[in-house]
């Protein structure tokens, strides 16, 4: 198996952010009193090369869905930069914002409520071709984009409701494969599935990054998961980055309070055996 | 079957939980002594759920048991709702999986507390009001006097949990049911509060049931463990026992999809073993050994013939059961 890191070590950042500060203005506590305002992102800088995967882990509440929202585009932000390919996507022009809007795609938590229940799984895959404009050979592409996940391609024609969790987020991967991206972002992609599912679904996410060179973000909450899928780990905390690292050298020597608290949160079946998970 | 010398906390005899062709349980037995704790895993579908429910008389409209629940000296299956309804909170309750939809939304939590310590035991309003504040002290819960005023919007997550915990435990009953109590949880509060249940369990000598697809959880709070596949239970042992010599493939199976610090290499080129194909539909359940389309050792056997537990001298439901490293030497 080949172990080479694909990408070199000072290559350029595919998708960045810097200085990336956000506020949100809160409901008023009384009728004339100012709006307490929250900084959910506090000068976050993130970066991820070409076919790098990239942890991004912290409790909840910590600011990873905001940061999220802004590596996609979906938010603009009130301070700082979102950069793809070097160029800022929201003032790079429009022909860069098409290139960024193609190249990043993301997939959700939960596969049942991000496909639509009354399109069938085929239309479902072809709506980013469809949104973003792009011309080709689109039933060659979903052919090609089917066999990536390993589904089989009668799934087409079936809704939503006829598959499995596991089978369903294999769609929700295939469909943000479609327009060919270079950067995947994938929010909490297995923590709504089943644990002999997951594994599958880690697994796949792995041999993409491999196979296709796709540059991974992976969010979760969960270490372990985290660990088995990047190379490197940003751990937030109340809208900051406290730490970045290695996975196993923030496992075996965590800095941050943030990271002890989260390595300290892992439980494992040997540590449960041995009496001591709870102590 | 006559009832043993010492009672246990529950025995299930050969429960079978159906809607009409539809089973979602297919003869499961299990037995909690006095005080044990048993871990029941499973992935959805596999009918975990359900059978906890079956325990506690909440299955929903159209589905009917089989089979016997001793508990307390009586057979559940018999019960009357009303009869059910007097042992939900006193002899056995249930911390269910998401504290926001089982709490009352529009009563305050210490009332929610109280109602039930005064519907069980017929204190007065003051007396259970004393034991519910004492109540959400042992909880480890700030502020007992404030809280009790809190509606369930007003609080925390691994709060609500706690409440649930405390509302479930308040009448020292001798079974707990905890259906995935710390899924819906953050991860750094989910240890927080699996440790305080394993304390207060442990304090009042109650019996636990803990249903979940965490096999780590399993491993740190039980003493057994059963696994559940398609409606039945697959392998049932000590914890010790099955977690480290497995004998059932699909024990293995979810064992090995664990991601841990041990299966993780550096240069990123480990792989998680997975299980292949997904958990059938209980509609359409394979003949045979319900795992066999997924399971690496399975046989012509297999396909034909259900195994039971203990048909061949292991406490697993397998035709090839895994052999220990002390059995492959013996041979």
């Amino acid at each position: 198996m080949s172990a080479v890191t694909p990408f070199p070590a000072d290559a350029r950042p595919l998708l960045e952010v810097r200085q990336l500060s956000q506020v949100y203005n809160l409901n008023r506590q009384k009728l004339f009193a100012p709006r307490p305002k929250l900084k959910v992102l506090d000068s976050i800088d993130f970066s991820v090369r070409p076919g790098e995967a990239v942890g991004l882990v912290g409790e909840s509440g910590s600011g990873k869905t905001t940061l999220t929202r802004m590596l996609t585009g979906v938010e603009r932000p009130g301070e700082g930069q979102v950069l793809y390919d070097g160029v800022d996507v929201w003032t790079g022009g429009e022909a860069h914002e098409k290139l960024f809007r193609r190249s990043v795609q993301v997939v959700l938590q939960n596969p049942r409520s991000s496909l639509d229940p009354r399109m069938r799984v085929g239309t479902s895959l072809l709506e980013p071709l469809r949104s973003l404009r792009i011309e080709g050979d689109h039933a060659a592409r979903v052919l090609e984009v089917l066999d990536q996940v390993g589904l089989d391609k009668n799934a087409l024609e079936r809704f939503p409701h006829e598959f499995s969790g596991g089978q369903l987020q294999r769609i929700a991967i295939a469909r943000a494969l479609m327009p060919g991206p270079k950067v995947l972002i994938a929010d909490e992609p297995v923590s709504a599935l089943d644990v002999s599912i997951q594994a599958q679904v880690l697994n796949l996410l792995k041999d993409l990054v491999r196979d296709l060179g796709l540059s991974l973000v992976f969010i979760a909450h969960d270490l372990s998961v985290v660990a088995y899928t990047t190379s490197k780990v940003y751990v937030m905390s109340s809208g900051k980055i406290v730490e970045v690292g290695k996975p196993l050298d923030l496992f075996r020597n965590p800095q941050a309070e943030a990271t002890q608290a989260l390595v300290g949160a892992v439980l494992s079946v040997e540590a449960g055996l041995a009496g001591s998970a709870l102590a | 079957m006559t009832t043993s010398a010492k009672p246990h906390a529950i025995e299930v005899n050969n429960l079978v939980v159906s809607n009409g062709d539809v089973t979602a349980v297919r003869g499961v037995s299990f037995t909690i002594p006095q005080g044990g704790r048993m871990g029941l895993v499973g992935e959805s579908g596999s009918g975990k759920s359900m059978t906890a429910l079956a325990l506690m008389g909440l299955l929903p409209m159209g589905w009917n048991t089989h089979g016997n629940i001793l508990h307390d000296g009586v057979d559940l299956v018999t019960q009357s709702d009303k009869a059910l309804s007097s042992r939900r909170g006193r002899t056995l309750s249930m911390v269910f999986q998401d504290p926001l939809s089982s709490l009352n939304p529009v009563r305050r939590v210490g009332d929610q507390i109280s109602s039930v310590i005064r519907r069980h035991t017929g204190a007065d309003r003051k007396v259970a009001e004393a034991q519910t504040i004492e109540l959400i002290k042992q909880m480890n819960l700030p502020r007992p006097e404030q809280l009790v005023r809190a509606y369930p919007h007003e609080i925390s997550g691994g709060q609500r949990q706690r409440i649930m915990i405390a509302m479930a435990l308040a009448c020292y009953p001798q079974l707990i049911i905890a259906d995935e109590p710390t899924t819906a949880l953050d991860v750094t509060v989910q240890k927080q509060v699996l440790r305080l249940l394993n304390g207060a369990v442990r304090d009042r000598g109650s019996a636990l049931l803990m249903i979940t697809h965490d096999l780590p959880i399993i491993a740190a709070m039980c003493d057994t463990v059963a696994v559940m596949y398609a409606g039945r239970i697959v392998e049932i042992g000590p914890v010790q026992e099955v977690f480290r010599n497995p004998r059932h493939h699909y024990t293995r199976g979810l064992l090995d999809s664990q991601p841990t610090m041990d299966n993780i290499a550096l240069d990123g080129s480990s792989r998680l073993v997975s299980i292949p194909g997904m958990v059938p539909p209980l509609h359409s359940l394979p003949t045979g050994c319900a795992f066999n389309p997924r399971c690496p050792a399975a046989t012509d056997k297999c396909r034909e013939t259900m195994p039971e537990l203990g048909s061949n001298g292991v406490s697993a439901a397998c035709w090839h059961p895994i052999q220990t490293a002390g059995e492959v030497a013996a041979q």
